[in-house]
C-alpha cells in the first residue's frame, strides 16, 4: 500500500471557500472608477443645464443646474459606494441585491449625461425632450421585440422581425395614400406583417425548414420586393402612392402637461398608445391567462403540451401570425408617425435591434419594452448630442450605449434562459 | 365513482413496414392492476401510446365499457377517463406544480384568466388523500424525480382518470421511491382506479399485479398470474430459458493494486460531494459501490477517471498516482470505464457502431498509422466484436444511436473490454437494458474479474449489487457508510443506504 500522497489540482491543495461570482462587484467597481476619473476629475467645469419642462407647458418646473466637475465627482463617489457595497456583500458570501445593478446603471447614465452636456459647446439640454424622443424612437423597437417575444415563447425563432417591420412600413404608406386614411394604413400594416409571419410559420412549422434561414431569407425578400415596388411605383407617382399623411397626435387634456411623463404617456399618436396597451396585454396574456400558459408550455416542452391535448403546431402558427401583425404595426410607425413617406429599407436594421432587445429583456414583454427604451435612448442621445455639439465624435457617442448594453448583459443581468424548445420544430412521435 | 372496463381488440401499429404491435388483444378489468411485461423494444410503450390517442392504430379497435371509441388525440383519451404517466415525464420544468397540473384543463374565470388557486386546492386535496406531500407552488425542475412522478399522477387524477397507465414508472426511481410508488398504486386501486403497469422488472411486477400480460416483439405471448416464478416470467419475456442467477464462482483475490485514499470532491456550491473516501480493490475481485442515486457515485467515478475538478486525496493504480493526470493518460494506464449514461458519455450516437468501438483507440495502431485511419482494420475489429458480444445491429455501419439500450451498452462494454485492462470501472452497467442482455453483460463483468482485473461496479440497483459483488461499499451523502462482504442481508444494506452503519462493521473492512 502506498503512502498517502496528496496531488494538488488547479493550483493548490486547499480548496477556496465557496463564494458567489465576482463578476458583478468587479464590473461595478471598474465602471465606478471610470465614472469618477473621467466624469469627475477630468470633467468640464461648466454647469450643465437640464430643462425639465418645456416653455409652453402648463406646469413650469425650474431646470436642474449641475456643475460638471463637482457633479461628476459626487455621482462618481455615489457609484463607488454602490460598488463597495457589492464587494462587501461578496466578502460576506452573499450575492448583490437585484436592485443594485439597476440603480447603478441609472446613476451611471445620468453621470455620463452630465459629463457630456457640461462639456458641450452649448451646455443645455431638455430632459423632457430627451426622454420623449427616446420613447418615440423606441416605438417600432417595442412592437418588433413584442413580435419576437410572442414567437420565441411559442418555440419559433423570429429573425424576420426586420422583414415584418419593413413590410408593415411599406404597406402602411401605400394603403394610407390610396385610401386617404392613415388609420386604414395602420390596419393594412398589421395584415402585411401577419402575411410575412405566415410565410415564416408555414415553412418552419409545416415544412420544418431551418427557422433562422427562413427568417433571413424573408428579410432579404421583403427588402427586395418593397425596394422594387418603391422604385417602380412610388418614386414616379409619389402623389398617388407615397403621401400617406400622419397619424394625429392625440394629447389627453391636463395629463399631457405633466412634466416629462406627460408627453411620453399622454401625448402620443394612436400607435404610441397601442404600444403601451400591447405591452400590458401581452404580459398579462402570457403570464395570467390560459392562452399564455399554453403558449409557454408549447415553447418549453411541446411534447408535454401535446399529451395534454394541446395542438402544438396550430398554437405556434397563430402566435407567429399574431407576432407578425404586431411587428407590422411597428413598421407603420416609420411611415405614419416618424416621417410621412416610405423610402427604401426605411427600417434600417431596427428589426435586429428589436431582436437584441428581446434577448436583453429576457423573453419578457416588460423586459423587452425596457430594453427597447434603452436602445431608443441610445438613438436619441446620438442625434441630440450632434445638435448641442460635444467634443466627443458622434460615432463614439453612438457606440457607447451598445458598450453599456454588452456590459449589462454580460456582467449585470446574469444568465438568461430562452424558452427550451425555441427554434426546434415539433414532430409527433 | 365510475369504474371503466378497457378492451383492446386486434390492435396493430406499423411504422413503415415494421410492426411495433401486431394483433394485440388486451382486457383491463376495472379496479385491477394489470401489468404489461416485456423487454425494452417489445412494443409496450407503442401500445399504450395508441391507447392514449398519441398514435393512430393501423388496425384494431379500442372499447371503453364495451363501446367502441376512436381517439384522435390525448384529449379524447382523457375525456374517456384514461390518464397516462409517461416514462419521460411530460412536465414543463420551468412551470410550478400547479401550472403543470392545470395545463390543458385550466380552470379559468372571465376571459380566459387563470384561476390557479382552484388547481392549488385540488392538488392539496389529492396530496393529502394519498400522502403525496407535494407543494403546488414548487418549481418542477427543483423537485426530485420521485416527486415529479407524483405530480404526473396528480395530473391524471385531477382529470378524473379511471384508468391510469404507468409507463416504466420505476425506471428512474430509487428502491425506496419504488416501494412508495407500489404503495401508492395499491391505494389508487383501493380507491377504484384501474392501473396498467408497464415494466420489465420482475420483482415489482410480481409484488403488485393482479394480472400479468407478457409481450414479446409486438405480440402478446400470454397471460400469467402474479404467482408465476420469476424464471418463468423471464423466459416468457425473452422467448428462451433464462437463468436469472449468475452462479459465479467465489472470488480469488490476489494482490491489491488499486488503492483510493481520502478522496474528496468539492462541488461548485462548496459542499463535498465525495467526502474522504478510502477503499482498495484486489486483482480478481469485484467491489460494488451501492447507494441511492445522487450520493456521490457519479463524482467518485469521474474523479478516478480525471474528469472532475477540485479533487484531493489519492488514487493509486499499480503504484502510480492517477490523480492529476489527463484522462487520456489514465485510460492508457489500463483503466476501462463504462459511464453511467451511455447516450451522453458512452457513445457518439450518430457515429457508426464500428467507429464507436474504436473511440478510445482510433489514433493508435492497428487502427491508424500516421494521420490516416485504416477503415478496413476498424471494420474487421467491429465484425469480431459484434460477434463476440452478440451486438444486434443491422450492420457495423449503422448509427449507434439507433440501437436498443441493451445493444448500445454492449457496444460500450465491448469497446472498454477490448484493451488489456489493469482496472475496470462500470457505472450502472445494466441501466435500461433488457433481461437477456443483463445476463450477458453480467457474465462478461465476472469474466473480466476472473482474468485477474480489479473490478469496480457502481449500481443503484440493489439486486445487481448483490448479484455481482464480492465486497459491497455503501455510499451515503458522499461518505462511505461501510464496506461489507457479499452475502450481507438486503435489510442491512437497505439501512446502510439510508446512512445507518452496519452492526459491528468497520469502515475499512
Amino acid at each position: 500500500m502506498s503512502a498517502t500522497t496528496t496531488v494538488p489540482r488547479s493550483g493548490s491543495t486547499a480548496l477556496p471557500a465557496f463564494r458567489p461570482s465576482l463578476k458583478v462587484p468587479v464590473s461595478l467597481g471598474v465602471l465606478a472608477l471610470i465614472a469618477l476619473v473621467f466624469f469627475g476629475f477630468l470633467g468640464s467645469d461648466k454647469t450643465a443645464e437640464m430643462k425639465i419642462s418645456d416653455a409652453g407647458d402648463a406646469v413650469a418646473v425650474p431646470a436642474l443646474m449641475i456643475p460638471g466637475q463637482v457633479g461628476g465627482i459626487v455621482l462618481g463617489i455615489l457609484l463607488l459606494a454602490m460598488a463597495a457595497y457589492s464587494i462587501y456583500r461578496w466578502t460576506q458570501g452573499e450575492k448583490s441585491p437585484k436592485w443594485l445593478p439597476i440603480a447603478f446603471a441609472v446613476v451611471f447614465v445620468f453621470a455620463l449625461l452630465v459629463w457630456i452636456v457640461a462639456g458641450a459647446r452649448q451646455p443645455s439640454i431638455s430632459l423632457a425632450g430627451l426622454v420623449a424622443g427616446s420613447v418615440t424612437l423606441a416605438v417600432p423597437l417595442v412592437f418588433g421585440s413584442l413580435s419576437g417575444v410572442l414567437c420565441e415563447r411559442v418555440g419559433v425563432v423570429n429573425i424576420a422581425i426586420e422583414g415584418q417591420l419593413l413590410g408593415g412600413a411599406f404597406t402602411a404608406a401605400l394603403v394610407a395614400t390610396m385610401t386617404g386614411s392613415p388609420y386604414i394604413g395602420l390596419i393594412a400594416a398589421a395584415a402585411a406583417g401577419a402575411v410575412v409571419s405566415m410565410v415564416l410559420a408555414v415553412f418552419s412549422i409545416k415544412y420544418l425548414v431551418n427557422q433562422i434561414i427562413v427568417g433571413v431569407v424573408l428579410n432579404v425578400l421583403v427588402s427586395g420586393l418593397t425596394g422594387f415596388l418603391y422604385g417602380t411605383l412610388m418614386v414616379p407617382n409619389k402623389e398617388q402612392f407615397n403621401t400617406p399623411g400622419r397619424l394625429d397626435i392625440l394629447p389627453i387634456p391636463l395629463l399631457s402637461d405633466i412634466p416629462i411623463i406627460g408627453p411620453i404617456l399622454f401625448e402620443q399618436s394612436i400607435a404610441g398608445y397601442l404600444m403601451y396597451i400591447a405591452v400590458a396585454v401581452v404580459w398579462f396574456g402570457l403570464f395570467k391567462t390560459r392562452w399564455g400558459l399554453r403558449v409557454r408550455a408549447v415553447g418549453e416542452h411541446p411534447q408535454a403540451a401535446d399529451t395534454l391535448g394541446i395542438n402544438v403546431n396550430a398554437t405556434r402558427f397563430w402566435n407567429v401570425t399574431l407576432g407578425g401583425a404586431i411587428a407590422g404595426i411597428g413598421g407603420a410607425v416609420f411611415t405614419l408617425v416618424t416621417i410621412d413617406s416610405f423610402t427604401k429599407d426605411i427600417s434600417g436594421g431596427r428589426g435586429f435591434i428589436a431582436l437584441a432587445a428581446l434577448i436583453f429583456g429576457r423573453w419578457n414583454p416588460i423586459g423587452a419594452f425596457l430594453a427597447s427604451l434603452l436602445f431608443g435612448f441610445a438613438y436619441n442621445l446620438q442625434s441630440i448630442l450632434g445638435i448641442i455639439g460635444t467634443p466627443v465624435p458622434s460615432q463614439f457617442m453612438a457606440m457607447l450605449p451598445y458598450l453599456v448594453t454588452i456590459f449589462a448583459v454580460a456582467g449585470l443581468v446574469g444568465k438568461s434562459r430562452p424558452p427550451a424548445a425555441s427554434g426546434i420544430p415539433y414532430v409527433k412521435g | 365513482m365510475g369504474v371503466v372496463k378497457l378492451e383492446l381488440k386486434g390492435i396493430s401499429k406499423a411504422f413503415g413496414t415494421f410492426y411495433a404491435n401486431q394483433d394485440i388483444d388486451l382486457v383491463v378489468e376495472s379496479g385491477q392492476i394489470h401489468c404489461l411485461l416485456g423487454e425494452n423494444g417489445a412494443g409496450k410503450s407503442t401500445l399504450m401510446n395508441v391507447l392514449y390517442g398519441l398514435y393512430e392504430p393501423t388496425a384494431g379497435q379500442i372499447l371503453v365499457d364495451d363501446k367502441p371509441v376512436n381517439f384522435r388525440g390525448p384529449g379524447d383519451a382523457m375525456a374517456a377517463g384514461i390518464g397516462m404517466v409517461h416514462q419521460h415525464f411530460m412536465l414543463v420544468p420551468v412551470f410550478t406544480v400547479a401550472e403543470n397540473v392545470a395545463l390543458g384543463a385550466e380552470p379559468t374565470s372571465f376571459g380566459g384568466v387563470l384561476s390557479i388557486e382552484e388547481t392549488r386546492k385540488k392538488i392539496r386535496e389529492i396530496s393529502d388523500k394519498y400522502g403525496f406531500d407535494v407543494d403546488p407552488d414548487a418549481l418542477v425542475e427543483d423537485l426530485p424525480v420521485g416527486v415529479q412522478q407524483r405530480v404526473e399522477i396528480i395530473k391524471a387524477l385531477v382529470r378524473q382518470a379511471k384508468v391510469l397507465i404507468l409507463d416504466e414508472p420505476t425506471a428512474v426511481l430509487t428502491p425506496q421511491e419504488t416501494d412508495e410508488l407500489l404503495d401508492i398504486m395499491r391505494q389508487l386501486k383501493a380507491g377504484g382506479t384501474s392501473i396498467v403497469f408497464i415494466s420489465h422488472k420482475l420483482r415489482e411486477v410480481k409484488a403488485v399485479s393482479d394480472v400479468i400480460t407478457v409481450v414479446r416483439r409486438g405480440k402478446v405471448v400470454g397471460d400469467a398470474p402474479p404467482t408465476a416464478s420469476a424464471t418463468e416470467l423471464a423466459s416468457m419475456m425473452v422467448g428462451r430459458p433464462v437463468s436469472l442467477s449468475l452462479n459465479k464462482a467465489a472470488a480469488q483475490p490476489k494482490e491489491t493494486t488499486f488503492v483510493v485514499e481520502n478522496l474528496t470532491v468539492r462541488a461548485a456550491n462548496g459542499t463535498n460531494v465525495v467526502d474522504g473516501i478510502s477503499f482498495d480493490i484486489a486483482q480478481g475481485e469485484i467491489l460494488a459501490i451501492a447507494g441511492v442515486q445522487g450520493n456521490g457515485q457519479t463524482e467518485l467515478t469521474e474523479a478516478i477517471l480525471g474528469i472532475q475538478e477540485h479533487v484531493t486525496g489519492s488514487v493509486v493504480l499499480d503504484g502510480k498516482q492517477l490523480l492529476g493526470l489527463p484522462v487520456k493518460d489514465v485510460l492508457r494506464s489500463g483503466v476501462g470505464f463504462v459511464p453511467e449514461d451511455r447516450t451522453v458519455d458512452g457513445l457518439v450516437g450518430p457515429f457508426s457502431v464500428a467507429e464507436n468501438l474504436v473511440l478510445d483507440l482510433y489514433d493508435q495502431a492497428p487502427f491508424a498509422s500516421g494521420i490516416s485511419m485504416k477503415p478496413a482494420k476498424v471494420a474487421e475489429h467491429a465484425k469480431a466484436k459484434i460477434e463476440e458480444f452478440d451486438i444486434r445491429t443491422p450492420s457495423a455501419g449503422s448509427a449507434a444511436g439507433t440501437l436498443s439500450g441493451g445493444n448500445q451498452q454492449k457496444v460500450v462494454m465491448a469497446r472498454e473490454l477490448s484493451r488489456p485492462l489493469r482496472l475496470f470501472i462500470a457505472s450502472q452497467p445494466t441501466r435500461g437494458v433488457d433481461v437477456g442482455s443483463i445476463e450477458f453483460l453480467h457474465k462478461r463483468i465476472v469474466a473480466e474479474r476472473d482474468v485477474g482485473t480489479p473490478v469496480m461496479i457502481v449500481s443503484t440497483e440493489l439486486d445487481e449489487v448483490i448479484e455481482l459483488a464480492d465486497r459491497i461499499a455503501v455510499l451515503y451523502k458522499g461518505k462511505l457508510v461501510g464496506i461489507v462482504p457479499a452475502g450481507t442481508p438486503r435489510d442491512t444494506l437497505g439501512l446502510m443506504m439510508a446512512g445507518v452503519g452496519p452492526e459491528g462493521g468497520s469502515d475499512d473492512q
